[in-house]
């Protein structure tokens, strides 16, 4: 793996470290401030576990106040703080620095109010995405982000990166989703944005900070919108005999007025390795697999499978199943929640790509992979969100081979260039973090770059807060990325990535 | 206030001396040379919805208008891309033959200003971020912007997001952009997720007794599968016979009780499905033995225009206000606004269009203390002419309103652009 470039470290504070700890256990009790190297060894990375750093000292507060205390005392005193949920990003935004604090708010995990009326929640940051789900589904209502970590994820996290999720074409991201944020900034002061009504006024900093990557302040609530379970999901499972024939009735599907709540393609290598990871029972023939998932009430929902069914036998389909039961439904997901591990268990080591390109790219996209997979000898297996143009290549290596881990490293640069150049983006959910900081010249100039930082600095003028991430500090589009798994060895090896 | 300056580039201005840079690259001379001199300008687009905010107090007129056209239409993508000043109307016109939309009911403020329809252009209405009756459930303008490009206050072109909806690459600018009237950036060019059209719409009208009941329906409408796309309630308002006369003129439909008060909700889809739904609705609302009203197509559509038209508010010569609160809230206002004040309600209990014919600002400050105390908030979107902006037009409190500074200070330091047209000194 290459070198990562990390801000400078400044000594004076490392040696203040004992001083340091003490202060902060004044500022919280002081079982939730740990600074033992063996205490300090499960927050040493994130879900990019490739990069490991030991922080200063990890603090656990309890309460805003107590943050805001905290960062006053880190503000007064520059030292820098790295703010983390669950832990569970997959592109190091909350990989901790040798001369910094983490600040970690596993301790916000309550549930404050539920308020079906203005159909909202209003929830602690460290609670699970799915933890909000659970707390009102009993009425029948759901939160509707689902990023494929949401057993797991905090919501929190959740706002700090703008994650997505699969139903994100018809239902939006974390921030079409929250109506307001409490918000301490790196000098301590505590702020609100929004709340519970619709559309604060003024400047959208609710809007900023959602996708902020923990730069520019530390949330310590969310109010999230619920939205009304559908009356009926059905799922349809459609097999095609080319890459081109399935990309085209994707787009057919949507430029015929459908909108999907969840649209998904794989390609040969992905439906093959699934199937055998997971027997799912996908139809090992077709080149491309493509799941359509459609909801609504009842006559709507079988108005739109008509519909789709037309589409893709006008585009020769191979094979076409639709979901009779909430279990078949699910059945057809399997495979594809699965597709991680299934890569996993085919190569000791895979490196996921995030990168978004406009639906109709698809067939060139994947033909443009293809082609970089037999330059580089490394094999490749692709899953794509095709109802918002999410594509995740899966780069299959052995870590232990360093030539290997080069090509690798050039393959999925290349990968993401390739996005760019068709009109996409290097990162659709993943976020920018330390993964992909130098790749970002590669979408912006000096000026977008100037512009954001002048932000960032007129929020956190001396730069203490997650110092280091989203932005190039290298200066060049150097080679880094990815998500480098090795044998299989996630972080979170049980959480479905998708 | 700045003085009259010489600026040295060939931008084109009128008698007026308002400037009309033609491309992005005219926009950056201009405003680098603006700030080089110091000298802040006013930015405007058609001038449609110019009257909403404080006067901005600066020695130029920039127009962008002359920034207009559609760039790149993608339907099969759902996004188009176009010069930040073209006209909604021209937007709409090129989606509607492809039974595509945008999703969040541009609102016409034209019929309060003149009495006639003038949309006006994407960047005004971005720059308002007032989205109609279909927020609730699609969000609002800033829920559509994929991207925008635009100059600083710097004079640097600047651009942000994608044509893509998935996009986490840098800050979301423009969440920022969407509301900021104007004072962060001169946009040039915005893309907009655009959503298919819904084949047809019908709306049923419920005729409440009182505002328990109402809030009570809007609740269930909102709780409901069975989508809903709109929600109105039209209350009556027998002490005021102009208004009222307005009101009936304006409701005049043939299916509709208008001199009554009223809640009207819409339902899209096709045809199958809306039956089905409004079945549902009336199962869940219990509407079976009550007095309702179903307006077809026909009468749906143009009843939808004129709310989202505002046009029993039009040319008031009051102060017209829009409040929004979370719709728990909602019947304690109501009774609050009955006999006080010409209102209706939108977003399924959530927005108010009040309008205060009174010349002391004092019943505004009374509203926008219920704002506060309800979470919510409000702008005076519209003054009487006797309104001499002693009680602030919009409502910030101190924290956000030192951010705000912060944020202004980090694109514009020297307050080139719209200089106070939010907050003063901002």
């Amino acid at each position: 793996m290459s070198e990562l470039a990390l801000p400078k470290i400044d000594n004076s504070i490392l040696n203040r470290k004992i001083e340091i700890v003490k202060k902060l256990s004044k500022l919280t009790d002081k079982e939730n401030v740990l600074s033992e190297a063996d205490e300090l060894r499960p927050y040493e990375t994130d879900a990019l576990s490739v990069y490991t750093q030991t922080p200063l000292a990890v603090v656990l507060p309890e309460n805003t106040d107590e943050v805001s205390e905290i960062l006053k005392y880190c503000y007064s005193e520059n030292i820098k703080v790295v703010p983390r949920g669950a832990g569970t990003g997959l592109s190091g935004g909350a990989l901790p620095l040798q001369d910094a604090i983490l600040l970690g708010l596993g301790k916000f995990n309550k549930i404050l109010e539920i308020d079906y009326e203005n159909k909202c929640v209003v929830t602690q940051p460290g609670v699970t995405n799915l933890g909000i789900t659970h707390a009102v589904q009993h009425k029948g209502f759901y939160y509707a982000p689902d990023p494929s970590s949401q057993l797991a994820c905090s919501i929190g996290g959740n706002v700090a990166e703008n994650s997505g999720g699969v139903h994100s074409l018809k239902y939006g991201t974390t921030t079409n989703n929250i109506l307001g944020v409490q918000m301490v900034m790196m000098d301590g002061t505590i702020c609100r944005f929004g709340g519970k009504s619709f559309d604060q006024e003024g400047y959208d900093l609710m809007g900023l900070i959602c996708g902020s990557e923990g730069l520019l302040g530390v949330v310590t609530e969310v109010t999230v919108k619920i939205l009304k379970t559908p009356e009926v999901v059905r799922a349809a499972l459609i097999g095609f005999p080319s890459i081109k024939e399935g990309g085209d009735a994707a787009s057919e599907i949507i430029s015929s007025g459908i909108v999907p709540a969840g649209m998904e393609i794989m390609d040969k290598a992905l439906i093959e390795a699934t199937d055998n990871f997971s027997k799912a029972g996908y139809p090992r023939d077709a080149e491309l697999l493509l799941i359509v998932e459609l909801d609504g009430t009842k006559s709507e929902v079988n108005e739109l499978i008509r519909k789709v069914e037309a589409i893709c036998k006008k585009n020769n389909c191979s094979s076409l199943k639709l979901s009779n039961s909430e279990k078949e439904r699910l059945s057809f997901w399997a495979g594809r929640k699965a597709a991680f591990p299934a890569c996993g268990a085919m190569a000791p080591d895979y490196y996921c790509m995030d990168g978004s390109i406009p639906r109709g790219k698809l067939a060139e996209a994947l033909l443009e992979i293809k082609k970089l997979s037999e330059k580089y000898e490394l094999p490749v297996a692709n899953c794509f969100h095709a109802g918002d143009g999410n594509l995740h290549p899966l780069i299959m290596f052995d870590g232990n081979d360093k030539e290997q881990l080069r090509k690798t490293e050039e393959f999925g640069s290349e990968i993401l260039k390739t996005c760019v150049r068709l009109g996409g983006v290097i990162t659709g959910e993943h976020g920018v973090g330390i993964e992909k900081r130098e790749l970002m010249c590669e979408m912006f100039n000096d000026n977008d770059i100037q512009q954001q930082l002048s932000i960032k600095k007129s929020l956190d003028e001396k730069n203490l807060l997650n110092p280091g991430k989203v932005y190039p500090i290298l200066r060049k589009c150097a080679e880094e990325g990815r998500v480098h798994v090795h044998k299989n060895k996630d972080k979170f090896p049980d959480l479905p990535r998708f | 206030m700045s003085t009259k300056i010489k600026i040295n580039s060939q931008i084109f201005q009128d008698s007026n001396n308002v400037y009309y840079p033609k491309d992005e690259v005219e926009v950056s001379d201009l405003i680098r040379e603006l700030y080089k001199k110091d000298s802040p300008t006013e930015i405007i687009g058609n001038n449609s919805k110019s009257f909403i905010g404080n006067k901005t107090q600066s020695a130029n007129t920039t127009s962008l208008s002359k920034i207009s056209g559609i760039i790149d239409y993608r339907p099969e993508e759902l996004y188009i891309k176009v010069k930040a000043c073209t006209p909604i109307n021209e937007i709409e016109k090129i989606l509607s033959e492809n039974s595509q939309e945008l999703a969040f009911e541009p609102i016409d403020f034209g019929y309060i200003k003149d009495g006639k329809s003038n949309k006006g252009t994407i960047a005004g209405y971005l720059s308002c971020n007032y989205a109609g009756s279909r927020r609730f459930k699609v969000g609002s303008v800033r829920d559509h912007v994929l991207g925008f490009k635009g100059v600083n206050g710097k004079g640097d072109i600047i651009k942000s997001g994608g044509t893509v909806v998935k996009n986490v690459t840098g800050y979301d600018l423009s969440k920022l952009i969407a509301g900021s009237f104007g004072t962060l950036v001169a946009l040039t060019e915005i893309t907009l997720k655009v959503l298919p059209k819904k084949d047809s719409s019908t709306t049923v009208a419920i005729y409440p007794n009182n505002f328990e009941q109402i809030y009570d329906l809007f609740n269930k409408l909102s709780s409901s599968s069975s989508e809903i796309s709109g929600a109105v309630f039209i209350p009556e308002q027998s002490n005021d016979k102009d208004f009222s006369g307005k009101r009936n003129t304006v409701f005049k439909f043939n299916d509709l009780q208008s001199n009554v008060s009223f809640l009207a909700f819409r339902v899209e889809g096709d045809k199958i499905s809306i039956e089905e739904k409004i079945n549902n609705l009336k199962k869940e609302l219990k509407l079976n033995n009550s007095d309702i009203s179903t307006l077809d197509v026909y009468q749906s559509e143009p009843f939808w225009e004129k709310i989202n038209n505002l046009e029993v508010f039009e040319k008031t010569k009051h102060n017209l206000i829009r409040m929004v609160i979370p719709p728990a809230n909602g019947s304690k206002l109501c009774k609050y606004l009955e006999n006080n004040h010409n209102y209706f309600v939108d977003w399924c209990g959530s927005l108010f269009w009040i309008e205060v014919n009174s010349k002391k600002e004092e019943k505004i400050k009374n509203l926008k203390k219920m704002a506060n105390d309800f979470g919510g908030y409000l702008t005076v979107i519209k003054t009487s002419s006797e309104y001499d902006y002693g009680e602030p037009i919009f409502t910030v409190d101190k924290v956000r309103l030192m951010i705000s500074r912060k944020v202004k200070q980090s694109f514009d330091p020297k307050r080139i652009l719209n200089p106070g047209k939010m907050y003063r000194g901002v």
